[in-house]
């Protein structure tokens, strides 16, 4: 059992790291996450990780992969403005099929935004963000306790499948508090052969590159990483179900928006409409399989997908339901939270 | 092996015995060259992380025989800045043209050398982009012709040429800043002195230091090899004088 | 005057890119382009042209780019 705490949800992100084993952290302040590199800051005379603040987001998305490529367990976090700065160093990350933790802690957009919660990073997380074919392992935490979970889980799928992993949170979830229940501490011993540390005698010189001028070389390489996707498409999907088992109509949503509609699904059983709340927890892989099951059932109406942009995910729900079933979306922005009454009125519309 | 004779020089092992793809009478190779004499002659290949840059070194790893990474354009500084924090008992280089240190690259060298970040930049200007076929870099010289500044570089628009050696020079955190050249062999034999003095510094762990070598472009130039010596003798040395702009390795404790 | 240490250069056919560089940083002038010549990339490449008057200087080796130089010293 661990140490329990009521953190504030960039500062149990922080901790959480430190206590995986961060090695390195290289960042720059943006609002709504600057808490993080505050708290590294703070915490940096007891623990042996390196800090830098660097000089902008495409210094620190490039000291992530310099420290990366040398074999150490990194990340950085950021919001909007600074990921999308950060996309051509992630591109190169996952082409060199380096492990690093990334965290967006999304704010408003597109431009310079708000400062408040927004889930309209959700296609520039999920279809890799930047050029080329990849993708990078997408988790949505919708509480302080799963930022601190998905810390641990993100660092060990990073190095495990060799790949950038990213945390896509939120304004709210990074700047609320709540409980949250803290893991011992590990003590990292990474084995990474490949990395960049001095070519010894025995072996041969480590080059990290993303760099193929021959197509046939480049296209092996592509060919590769979508067969790494494919084995993570298929182990490591992750939802949520809530009262699913008898549900009409099926609401999807994740993050922060997904707290919401789980009021949504109570409020609606009690005034007699059988709904039930399907959460991506990872949201690449997505859970298309899942989806196109219950979308199969007879007995589902529709599906209504719930999130604080324009309509992101709901074309994933699309594409997973592929026809069977009608799919709606209710979406607020601008950091606007939507209310369980504004959610209910908009199903019950389409239930008519 | 000749008889009655013994080999006093010879490629040094930590090149690899590859054609290097640069233009003939092109000073990267020779820098490559010398910087890989100065690796193997401080037996230092096991601990030695090299980063290359976009443009002509692009495929610098090809050729030099230590661990290396492939930089984004312009992000060596910063690729070597975290390499050196996390493995600091290594001998870090990044390597870089005009563009990737003087253009893109500019913000990451200034704050690199600002935090006097412990490694050695390697930087080549040649006062052209090479690899993407001759256009105008932030050293090109004024009045000098490129693709993009077919009439020649004008001060009121481009600006005057970057002078970086005496740039980062004023930052505290460098330690040792010398340009060099490679023009004759007492210049050759000075640049190899400099890449060496650096990497000493480097193990010393006093902070940065910066090589900038006066270098040539024959093809971007459009001129021979033994030509461009020229261009760099009575164009390119006025501009950019050849010297140490910073040395305070001698005071500083080591660390 | 000390006498001039003999020495002898071996310069690698194929290595060389007839950059021409070491010809004119000789002291003694004993390199030269083989203009009769060309190496399988269609360059003339730089030789020894006269072998008794190389001091071992070594200026061409360090001035070579493509480190394409072998410089020999006679053995005393």
């Amino acid at each position: 059992m661990g140490e329990i705490k009521f953190m504030k949800g960039n500062e149990a992100l922080a901790e959480a790291a430190i206590r995986a084993g961060l090695q390195g952290y290289f960042g720059y302040p943006i609002t709504p996450q600057s808490e993080v590199v505050e708290y590294l800051a703070l915490e940096e005379p007891k623990y042996n990780y390196v800090l830098i603040q660097a000089e902008s987001e495409v210094a620190s998305i490039n000291m992530v992969y310099g420290a990366a490529a040398a074999g150490a367990r990194v990340m950085t976090t950021t919001s909007s403005p600074g990921f999308s700065l950060m996309q051509e160093g992630v591109s190169y990350i996952a082409c060199a099929e380096l492990p690093c933790l990334l965290v967006n802690v999304n704010r408003g957009g597109p431009g310079l935004g708000t400062i408040q919660a927004s889930q309209g990073d959700y296609f520039q997380a999920t279809r890799g963000g930047g050029h080329g074919d990849y993708r990078v392992i997408v988790l949505g935490p919708n509480s302080v306790q799963e930022m601190v979970d998905h810390t641990f889980l993100g660092f060990e799928l990073a190095d495990k499948y060799r790949t950038p992993v990213l945390i896509l949170s939120d304004g709210a979830t990074g700047q609320m508090m709540e409980k949250v229940v803290l893991p011992e501490p590990i003590e990292y011993k990474p084995n990474k052969p490949w990395a960049t540390t001095g070519k010894t005698p025995d072996r041969e010189r480590n080059i990290v590159t993303s760099l193929y001028i021959q197509s046939e070389d480049m296209e092996a390489v592509n060919i590769k990483l979508q067969k790494k996707y494919q084995n993570i498409m298929e182990n490591e999907v992750r939802w949520e179900e809530y009262k699913m088992d008898d549900a009409e109509l099926i609401i999807t949503a994740y993050g922060l928006a997904s707290r919401v509609c789980k009021k949504v699904v109570d409020i609606g059983r009690q005034g007699g409409i059988k709904m039930g709340l399907i959460r991506p927890i990872t949201l690449w892989p997505f859970p298309m399989k899942k989806i196109e099951e219950v979308a199969a059932l007879d007995h589902i109406k529709f599906f209504l997908s719930v999130e604080m942009n324009m309509g992101q995910m709901v074309e994933d729900v699309r594409l997973s339901v592929n026809g069977k079933k009608p799919v709606y979306f209710y979406g607020r922005t601008g950091g606007i939270l939507p209310t369980p009454e504004e959610v209910l009125e908009y199903a019950r519309k389409q239930l008519k | 092996m000749k008889e009655g004779y013994k080999i006093i020089y010879q490629r040094p092992k930590t090149l690899l015995p590859k054609r290097m793809h640069y233009c003939p009478g092109c000073f990267h190779s020779t820098i490559h060259k010398l910087l890989m004499e100065v690796v193997e002659e401080l037996d230092i290949q096991d601990k030695t992380v090299g980063v290359c840059p976009v443009g002509c070194a692009v495929f610098a790893y090809e050729y030099l025989d230590v661990d290396m990474q492939e930089a984004a354009h312009g992000r060596a500084a910063a690729l070597a800045t975290a390499i050196k924090r996390m493995l600091p008992d290594r001998y870090v280089f990044s390597y870089q043209g005009d563009g990737d240190l003087a253009a893109i690259g500019t913000a990451e060298t200034i704050h690199a050398c600002n935090r006097g970040e412990k490694f050695t930049f390697i930087f080549i200007n040649n006062g052209i982009y090479g690899m993407t076929g001759g256009q105008m870099a932030p050293t090109t010289l004024e009045g000098q012709k490129t693709t993009t500044s077919p009439y020649g570089r004008e001060p009121q628009k481009a600006g005057l040429p970057l002078k970086m050696a005496e740039m980062v020079s004023q930052l505290p955190g460098v330690v040792y800043a010398e340009r060099v050249s490679c023009n004759t062999p007492a210049n050759a034999r000075k640049a190899k002195r400099a890449i060496k003095k650096a990497f000493e510094i480097q193990a010393k762990g006093l902070g940065t230091t910066f090589i900038e070598v006066a270098s040539n472009c024959p093809s971007g130039w459009k001129c021979t090899p033994v030509d461009s010596l020229e261009w760099l003798k009575t164009k390119v040395y006025p501009y950019y004088p050849l010297g140490v702009f910073k040395d305070e390795s001698a005071g500083k404790k080591e660390v | 005057m000390p006498p001039k240490a003999k020495g002898y250069v071996e310069i690698s056919v194929e290595g060389c890119k007839g950059c021409g560089l070491c010809v004119v940083h000789c002291p003694v002038e004993c390199l030269a382009m083989n203009l009769s010549d060309t190496n399988s990339y269609g360059l003339h490449y730089a030789y020894l042209s006269k072998e008794d008057v190389c001091i071992a200087c070594q200026n061409c080796s360090v001035i070579c780019p493509d480190a394409a130089i072998t410089v020999y010293k006679k053995v005393d």
